[in-house]
């Protein structure tokens, strides 16, 4: 018995020895760079009036219904976030000191988490790196929700037929050789639709022309590894209510361990194996300790 | 009685089917139907707490990441059986192999009924484009072989029973079944060792995309080692808790000695989680976490309080031979398992203040129908099929393969 233990405790430990070693051999998958030819917005909060003139183009472009909310017999079309009716907001931030607005919608990630998850690549990147959803590859699991960091997917919790809301820098428009819905509308052109290169070049020359007036880096460039929206700001990020991200792609870590473990999927392969011989001779032991018995 | 010669030991409890208790269970199920009804009319906002915050609920969190923890009885003792090579805990594989099948298998419908657009899934084989990257879809995968892998392990039990039934069908059936498992059942047992170590470490890495949503108390590269050792920890309480209470409801001997040895395997396990989860906190100096005064060091300490205390309950051998505080410690240790699951997909996930969820009454009720479902099919396949054994066995019984083999 304890022969076979140590057989079956030996073939198992070598199984993990492949799977680990297939894991470090490897070189880690390289960060995932933005395609030239990304597109994206460049908001700058500090040209943002509050107008919410993108919020009203954006339902508009995007046949997305008012919210009404009633208060004291008026009806307003005042969503306090993204929803299933919402693909972009404007909301306050007040340091107490200062007041201004911020912009929210789809980030349009460079290496974006809510892509990297779905299983069967209803969001996933399209012309342009715009992060784009296909309802009919989408079976509802909302794993999108879970994974992306700025809450952006929203779910139609009220239907039975329900989809996944999101914006996608209107790529219908795009295609027609317009401009996004939010971006024709602004008449403060505080947020501008353009190449992430273009429009990241441009970021800097502001900042570089008046460094009083910004902080002197552009949300964007290299958080949660890059996205295509950008943002300037005269105060912090964090006051403007976007998430403090490191460097690294949201997704990176988790795909260097499912590459990892089943590249080639020859570790679980190799651990099937292990197993069967195991158990295999284990069978004959006992079958063996039976006949031996009176 | 040719029937209980094939295995050895296991026959059918035996008795009727439909009593009291059963048709309480069967009552909750009724309801918990109209809610499912409910939910495919109105949508999952109309039942369900759940919100773009929290897009997951008890669904998820209990019904299939606890769920299938908790059904891990059949890989925990396989595990010991046929790779650890320990005959003696022969008698246990067809009850926990039984309420595996049957967890993985509502697991599985909970899935569908979280699912938003589950009327895709028809596609999946043919037209849709399958993400390798993606996490869960080796979780799904993973999950729907393993409970087709579960149901023909337990097989043998169905086939020993239907070979002496009057149904020339179900006789025949079983006549072609037992030549094709003698030669592959080995096979499917390998299986079922390897798919669950896949798919819990991956329940566990599912959540690793959370880096700026998941508490740093739980947040940790070794989640998914975490969520498959305590799924074997999980798996050794529930095949004590069921040994015990099926013993004391179906009045047959109470198989002590091996629950004992049982019971001192849990204590190695516990130990290891828990060693694991504090040098890790430690290593990654997030130890201070645990001592701020919030809801999450509350909800860490009452998990690590369910997964210590039962390690030293059992600890002292003469403890460890108590029924009473056997079944306790499984308890406690079922709880600790489910309650490190729900911190780490419901407690500690933070998706901003603007978030917050709490399971819905409806919501509850599902959850509360699909147990009842498990164990109502649990109670009556043991009535009818040979799954329990009569009588504590010694060492190396013929189990189902070598069984099996002497019938054919």
């Amino acid at each position: 018995m304890s022969i076979s233990r140590r057989t079956a405790l030996k073939g198992l430990l070598t199984a993990g020895a492949v799977a680990a070693t297939g894991g470090t051999a490897r070189a880690a998958l390289p960060p995932k760079r933005p395609d030239p030819e990304a597109v994206g917005l460049l908001y700058d909060s500090t040209q943002c009036i509050g107008c919410r003139a993108c919020v009203t183009a954006c339902r508009d472009a995007n046949g997305l219904a008012p919210q009404p909310t009633s208060l004291r017999g008026a009806a307003y079309d005042a969503p306090t976030d993204l929803n299933a009716h919402t693909k972009t907001i404007i909301k306050l931030w007040n340091t107490g000191d200062a007041h201004g607005y911020v912009k929210t919608q789809c980030m349009h990630c460079v290496d974006p988490a809510c892509v990297s998850v779905c299983m069967f690549s209803a969001l996933h990147k399209t012309a342009g790196g715009i992060v784009a959803y296909d309802k009919d590859a989408c079976i509802g699991c909302r794993y999108c929700q879970v994974a992306c960091p700025f809450d952006v997917p929203k779910f139609e919790w009220a239907s039975a037929t329900p989809k996944i809301v999101k914006c996608e820098l209107c790529r219908d428009r795009l295609a027609e050789g317009k401009e996004p819905a939010c971006t024709a509308v602004c008449p403060r052109k505080a947020v501008i639709f353009g190449k992430r290169s273009d429009l990241l070049r441009e970021a800097h020359h502001r900042i570089a022309a008046s460094p009083d007036r910004y902080v002197p880096t552009v949300y964007g460039e290299h958080e949660a590894g890059g996205t295509q929206v950008l943002y300037l700001s005269s105060v912090s990020f964090a006051a403007l209510g976007l998430p403090a991200l490191g460097d690294q792609a949201i997704p990176y870590f988790t795909e260097n361990l499912q590459h990892a473990i089943y590249q080639g999927f020859i570790a679980p392969v190799v651990l099937y194996g292990a197993l069967a011989v195991v158990m295999f001779r284990n069978r004959k032991l006992t079958e063996e300790s039976q006949e031996g018995q009176p | 009685m040719r029937a209980a010669e094939l295995n050895g030991d296991a026959r059918p409890v035996g008795g009727p089917i439909f009593t009291a208790g059963f048709n309480a269970l069967l009552a909750i199920v009724g309801a918990c139907g109209l809610v499912i009804v409910w939910r495919l009319f109105r949508g999952l906002g109309a039942v369900s707490a759940m919100n773009d915050g929290y897009p997951w609920g008890i669904w998820i969190a209990y019904d299939v990441v606890s769920g299938t923890a908790l059904a891990c009885g059949g890989y925990a003792v396989a595990l010991l059986c046929y790779v650890l090579n320990k005959g003696q805990y022969h008698s246990l594989v067809r009850p926990a192999v039984l309420t595996s099948a049957l967890g993985y298998s509502l697991a599985g419908f909970a899935v569908l009924l979280d699912l938003g657009r589950y009327w895709n899934i028809w596609k999946a084989p043919f037209l849709l484009n399958w993400n390798r990257n993606s996490i869960l879809l080796e979780v799904a995968l993973c999950i729907s072989a393993y409970t087709v892998v579960l149901w023909i392990e337990i097989s043998p039990a169905f086939i020993e029973r239907w070979r002496d039934s009057t149904s020339p069908l179900l006789r025949g059936i079983a006549e072609r079944l037992t030549p094709f498992l003698n030669r592959t059942l080995l096979w499917f047992m390998a299986l079922g060792i390897l798919l669950p170590t896949m798919h819990h470490s991956s329940l566990g890495a599912l959540m690793l995309i959370g880096v700026s949503k998941l508490h740093q108390l739980w947040f940790t590269p070794l989640l998914p080692l975490m969520f498959v050792v305590s799924c074997i920890a999980m798996g050794y309480a529930v095949v004590v808790f069921e040994a015990t209470v099926s013993a004391r409801l179906f009045k047959r001997p109470h198989e002590h000695k091996m629950l004992t040895s049982l019971s001192g395997v849990m204590v190695g396990v516990l130990t290891t989680l828990v060693g694991m989860r504090l040098v890790d906190l430690i290593s990654r100096q997030r130890i201070g976490l645990a001592f701020t005064p919030d809801r999450y060091a509350l909800f860490f300490w009452l998990e690590m309080a369910a997964f210590i205390t039962p390690a030293i309950l059992l600890a002292p051998k003469d403890w460890r031979r108590d029924p009473g505080i056997q079944f306790l410690s499984a308890l406690m240790m079922m709880v600790a398992g489910t309650l490190y699951r729900f911190d780490v997909f419901l407690v500690g996930f933070n998706p901003g203040p603007q978030f917050s969820y709490f399971p819905s009454a409806f919501e509850t009720l599902v959850t509360l129908g699909l147990i009842a479902v498990e164990v109502a099919a649990y109670l009556a396949i043991v009535k009818r099929f040979p799954i329990l054994s009569g009588a504590p066995v010694a060492a190396g019984p013929p189990g189902l393969v070598s069984g099996l083999r002497a019938a054919s």
